[in-house]
């Protein structure tokens, strides 16, 4: 991602807002600007908590990489690291990696919240992507 | 709507082709498929082609035009068709509406892919970009990790294990041991798929289909100009497609593709047929979970219970139901734009009679071509009767 396309999601990536529909109250994230279940027009911002549990999830071993290092930004995570689809208290579902944690203690339901971390590094001179991460919650 | 026909096929060898570039595959493979349609190319009246990713992988956009130009078919209309993975059974699909539509009368639908040209983990971040890159790829997610997402949850759910996706890689590397345009025609054992790299758990190396070069097309026609050309037309029977949404996490079941399943019923509707009524199948198998899932959401299945079926040799090329008699996108190769293409290709194939040493008694034939995780789906549906 770019630096303007990073700096435009600032809200969700640092903070979790996404959307709340003004007539259905259906949630969003991320941020959407037609309700899909009653096609208002009309949303407002929404924060999440940041709570949710584990629905899926993986242990990535071959991750995005390009040993020259000029078509992609280099990811702030080691490998191997855990991917999850994530649903949040409030009902939306998202993507993120689960921190802090050894592979073998995830599991499929287990609750999680959200932390701020580093997530891309662009080159040792470039900008740093900041945003959500997840960990065990107990 | 106008009846079409495929009345030429024509394929290049898929593979790591170093020698060989985007444009001399696409046109080696459309000139196979004028000369098995016995069609001079000045009589083709539109090209729609169907290609990832020309921008990522060779840095070259503007297929459509770069297509009709060095096939030598100065000013017909060419459209590049995209749809990630599906790009090649779309780029189909849009043929076959265009002469359904009454609009032209011979048409080429064609799909390429030139995946080499760049190191494997920039081919990977390539192919992320068919998941959403803000929600998905930039949080990590590659996919093979988002397929491991769905093999995960499927195999909680219903009991699904890593030996019954082991098979199917298994049964399609031996299907491909009798096609010599396979990428690999090598066998290989489920003890060798189950100690392969680990990628993202619990998906291994040989779960994957591989990165490709290769470029495949077809000549469509309408019944004049099929019964003007062609002994032996196949017939287009249903063609559908639908969609979902881009990211997986959005989906209203994670081990169901539902553009799959909406697809496919628009199909059967179509052609008026079920399940029972499909002869051989090209299943969208980017990974063996993959070829799972299709199973069950084209209805060969009950949900969940894609992993016994396939282990009860149901899919194989005597089972119930043969799935990917060609080796699939596993070990045929997937040149991503091209294997939509080259799916009709054995359906032609298979309802020819032509399948040498794989051939099916095949009365109907289904293709099944995925983008994404499932954003799209195109289902076609191929009989030997107008």
């Amino acid at each position: 991602m770019t630096v303007p396309q990073i700096w435009r999601k600032i809200p969700q990536f640092y903070n979790l807002y996404g959307k709340k529909c003004s007539s259905c109250n259906k949630l969003y994230f991320p941020p959407r600007d037609i309700c899909v279940e009653c096609g208002d027009h009309k949303l407002e911002n929404f924060k999440f908590r940041g709570k949710g549990n584990i629905i899926t999830y993986t242990i990535i071993r071959t991750p995005l990489s390009d040993p020259e290092g000029e078509l992609i930004d280099r990811p702030a995570r080691e490998i191997p690291y855990i991917l999850a689809v994530i649903e949040l208290e409030e009902g939306p579902r998202l993507t993120s990696e689960i921190v802090d944690c050894s592979p073998d203690e995830v599991k499929i339901g287990k609750k999680v919240e959200s932390v701020f971390r580093k997530i891309v590094e662009k080159g040792p001179k470039g900008v740093i992507q900041y945003g959500y991460k997840f960990r065990l919650s107990g | 709507m106008r009846k079409v026909a495929i009345i030429g096929i024509g394929m290049t060898k898929f593979g790591n082709l170093w020698e060989r570039d985007l444009v001399s595959l696409a046109v080696e493979a459309g000139a196979k498929a004028c000369k098995d349609a016995g069609v001079d190319k000045d009589k083709i009246q539109a090209i729609y082609g169907g290609t990832m990713s020309g921008g990522l992988f060779v840095s070259q956009e503007h297929i459509g035009a770069l297509l009709a130009d060095y096939s030598g078919l100065k000013n017909i209309p060419s459209t590049r068709v995209e749809a990630a993975c599906a790009s090649g059974g779309l780029a189909l699909r849009q043929a076959y509406l265009d002469i359904a539509s009454g609009m032209h009368d011979l048409v080429v639908a064609g799909g390429v892919e030139k995946m080499t040209d760049i190191g494997g983990g920039a081919a990977t971040n390539t192919l992320a970009t068919a998941a959403s890159q803000e929600w998905e790829a930039v949080q990590g997610a590659t996919f093979p990790g988002l397929y491991a997402m769905i093999a995960k949850l499927h195999m909680k759910r219903y009991g699904t294990t890593e030996r019954q996706m082991a098979l199917c890689a298994v049964k399609n590397h031996k299907n491909a041991l009798n096609n010599p345009n396979a990428q690999f025609r090598r066998q290989i054992t489920v003890e060798g798929v189950m100690k392969s790299t680990r990628i993202a758990d619990p998906v291994k190396l040989f779960d994957c289909s591989p990165i490709s070069d290769g470029a495949a097309s077809v000549v469509l026609a309408s019944e004049k100009a099929a019964e003007k050309f062609s002994k032996n037309p196949v017939w287009i029977k249903a063609s559908g497609h639908a969609t979902d949404t881009l990211s997986l996490h959005d989906r209203e079941d994670i081990t169901t593709l539902k553009a799959t399943v909406e697809a496919a019923k628009q199909a059967y509707s179509q052609a008026n047929l079920k399940p029972a009524d499909i002869d051989c199948v090209e299943v969208h198998d980017c990974f063996t979970i993959a070829e799972i899932c299709a199973i069950e959401d084209l209805g060969f299945c009950k949900k969940g219970e894609g992993g016994k079926f396939v282990e009860k040799g149901n899919t194989k090329i005597n089972g119930k139901i043969p799935v990917n008699t060609s080796g699939g996108l596993k070990a045929k190769g997937h040149p991503i734009g091209a294997s939509g293409i080259a799916q009709a290709i054995e359906a032609v194939l298979q309802l020819r009679r032509h399948a040498k040493g794989r051939q099916v008694d095949t009365e109907y034939a289904m293709t099944h071509n995925v983008g994404g995780t499932g954003a799209t789906a195109v289902v076609h549906i191929f009989g030997r009767e107008k």
